[in-house]
């Protein structure tokens, strides 16, 4: 088990240092010359200059690639264009509100969603299954941004229970675990658990209905196991893929915010990110594609450790 | 009396017309009037091609299959309990209390993300109620009682870490754990190599004894049949056709699909030998023909098998086939017994 783990840690070290190369391109891939949204239109080519030698874009690409790795793994990722601040730090703070909004999402999700396939895959065919396969469906197809805007009209214009945008009151960037700041939190977390609850609920119903027609649960019966004894069998087996799919979904959900946190104005990384490529702020831009890209990395390789020793199948090779 | 069977108090099992359908259109009759009994300590061999029935039989008796999709009439008395009747905790005693199953292929009928000791461990709590260190003690016990090497890492182990014959060995061990009186074996050698199969087959027979419960055995091996049981049960198409003591039927089959089925296979009775001999396949069992189902692959047909329903013929003890020829063919040897 710890070889494994150190192996599968060896082999995210190559994955890293390609994605790194990748985001390192794209400022040089995109279309435009990086500086032009700091320099007037009518700037000298002094002037053009003199900002490319600051900026390092006067070196060769692996002399820049080198440098830009070697400030990255210092924590430096550079200074954001449009606001001047260390894009580090900026991107650390959106990282932590993401976090907590993607991480509550995808418990409420997953806690739904595993509920709602639990209950649809043992009782395969009846109207409980029928109405949780129906749930699930719908949260899949939904647009999240749009049931954003209805879930603010209801519960935030209309009954006025809940703020509408905004992490904190008077627009705090500074999360507290308090009421105060947790009513912001409500509205984008249901909004954005929408989606993996419906393919947690898909993912858990097709496993349960798939472990209950096998041979052992007939074993399990035939040895006399009562109705929760087997249950108890059915959730260890569905539970190193469930937890996967639920690993993945808090992925997707790291980086793939951008509409959510945009609808409700939820400082993360995707509103970050939506604002770099707004402002053409491509430190910023690199910087936080960076960070949201290892986080993915590491999210999978712990998906990976974790589905492992909970399935002794993987454990060998 | 013409009944056939024994109505001795004594049966460990007594079944009596079991039907089994499953729902459909046409529903399946996979089961059709079955009756028998088992006596403690006896072993009954059911042989039968694929698909006549035997394990729609077998989880019966454990009441195993969809309770949505199957219709069963009939009775089942096993150990004095009417098994069709049990429910919830009284259902759940019954199973791996009273009976147990081994199951055809030991590498799909156990869970694979538990260790053989808490597989065993897990049915000892449940039906005495043990503490966890004393029902690994017993699963311990068990897996040297079936002689599995090293046991003690053995119990380590989870079903895939093991080789095809040590798996239905630890299946063995969970299925006589809890010391059942009635053990059902469902082609338990069937997906092993044939050295191993000898191994299991000869295990099984041993413990029998020593244990001295009553054994069914399922099987398509005539080889096998003969080499486990007490008494032979021949199935076609969802009844039981012939039933008598292994020697009676051997030397003496009446109905005419064993007689096909044992001159066929009989000459080379090894352990191996598939049942393919008699010509022709079974009916559907989703559209069975009036009277017997055989006729329409029996040599000797004629009109009268078509009625139903086919007679019994039976000597008056344990030994029965029902068939119109084994009636008329019995009737005729007594009046020549008469005549002389
Ligand atoms: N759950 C079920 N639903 C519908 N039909 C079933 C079900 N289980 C069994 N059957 C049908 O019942 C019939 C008898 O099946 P069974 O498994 O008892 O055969 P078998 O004698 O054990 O054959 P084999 O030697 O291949 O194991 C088959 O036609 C089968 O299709
Ligand atoms: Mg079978």
């Amino acid at each position: 088990m710890l070889s494994f783990v150190l192996r599968r840690v060896l082999y995210t070290l190559p994955i890293m240092l390609g994605v790194s190369l990748v985001c390192f391109a794209l400022v040089h891939i995109s279309p435009g010359d990086p500086l032009v949204s700091i320099l007037p239109p009518d700037a000298s080519v002094e002037l053009q200059e003199q900002m490319m030698a600051i900026y390092g874009f006067d070196r060769s690409y692996p002399e820049q690639f080198l440098r830009w790795l070697g400030l990255a793994l210092q924590g430096d990722l550079g200074n954001s264009i449009a606001t001047g601040r260390p894009v580090a730090s900026e991107v650390f703070n959106a990282v932590g509100n993401t976090l907590i909004l993607a991480i509550t999402a995808t418990i409420i999700g997953f806690v739904l969603g595993g509920l709602f396939g639990f209950v649809a895959g043992y009782f395969r065919d009846s109207w409980i299954d029928k109405l949780a396969t129906a749930i699930s469906v719908i949260g899949v197809s939904v647009p999240h941004y749009w049931l954003g805007m209805v879930m603010v009209i209801i519960f935030s214009v209309e009954l006025r229970w809940l703020p509408a945008t905004g992490a904190g009151p008077g627009g705090s960037s500074q999360w507290v675990w308090d009421w105060e700041h947790m009513q912001y939190l409500i509205l984008p977390a249901v909004t954005m658990s929408v989606i993996p609850m419906g393919i947690v609920a898909r993912t858990v119903r097709a496993l349960v209905a798939d472990i209950l027609q096998q041979e052992f649960v007939s074993g399990l019966r035939a040895k006399g196991l009562l109705d929760r004894g087997v249950l108890a069998h059915v959730i260890k087996n569905a539970a190193p893929t469930a937890l996967a799919v639920m690993g993945l979904q808090l992925g997707y959900l790291l980086g793939g915010s951008i509409l959510i946190e945009t609808v409700f104005s939820w400082p993360g990384t995707g509103f970050l990110l939506g604002q770099a490529i707004f402002q053409r702020d491509l430190p910023l831009l690199q910087g936080t594609i960076l960070v949201l890209a290892m986080f993915f990395v590491i999210l999978n390789l712990l998906v990976d450790v974790a589905q492992t020793s909970l399935d002794p199948r993987l454990q060998r090779g | 009396m013409t009944s056939g069977f024994s109505q001795s108090d004594m049966s460990l099992i007594r079944v009596r017309d079991l039907s089994v359908r499953f729902a459909g259109t046409p529903p399946v009759h996979a089961v059709n009037s079955v009756s028998f009994d088992l006596a403690p300590g006896e072993v009954l061999g059911i042989l039968g091609e694929s698909g006549s029935g035997k394990s729609v039989t077998l989880k019966t008796l454990l009441r195993l299959l969809p309770e949505r999709k199957a219709t069963i009439t009939g009775t089942v008395e096993i150990d004095g309990q009417d098994v069709l009747s049990l429910t919830g905790r009284g259902l759940a005693d019954h199973r791996g209390g009273i009976v147990s199953m081994i199951f055809q292929d030991p590498s799909l009928a156990l869970d694979p993300v538990y260790t053989i000791g808490q597989q065993i461990a897990e049915s000892v709590i449940r039906h005495e109620g043990a503490s966890k260190q004393d029902a690994m003690a017993r699963a311990l016990e068990m897996l040297e009682l079936v002689r599995i090497p090293s046991a003690k890492q053995r119990l380590e182990n989870y079903p895939h870490e093991m080789s095809g014959g040590m798996r239905q060995r630890a299946m063995i061990a969970l299925a006589l754990a809890c010391r059942p009186k009635l053990l059902l074996a469902d082609e338990p050698t069937t997906a092993l190599d044939a050295t191993v199969q000898i191994q299991i087959l000869l295990l099984l027979r041993e413990l029998q004894q020593e244990m001295g419960m009553g054994v069914i055995f399922v099987t398509h091996d005539i080889g096998v049949a003969v080499e486990v049981s007490d008494r032979l049960a021949v199935m076609y198409a969802g009844s039981f056709v012939e039933t008598g003591s292994v020697k009676d039927v051997i030397r003496d089959a009446r109905h005419p699909y064993s007689k096909g089925l044992l001159a066929a296979n009989l000459v080379g009775a090894v352990p191996g030998t598939r049942l393919d001999a008699v010509p022709g396949a079974p009916p559907p069992l989703n559209a069975l023909p009036e009277g017997c189902a055989f006729a329409p692959r029996c040599a000797v047909a004629e009109d009268l098998c078509l009625v139903s329903p086919v007679p019994l013929w039976s000597d008056g003890e344990n030994r029965w086939a029902r068939c119109v020829h084994a009636k008329r063919e019995a009737a005729r040897k007594d009046r020549m017994g008469a005549g002389n």
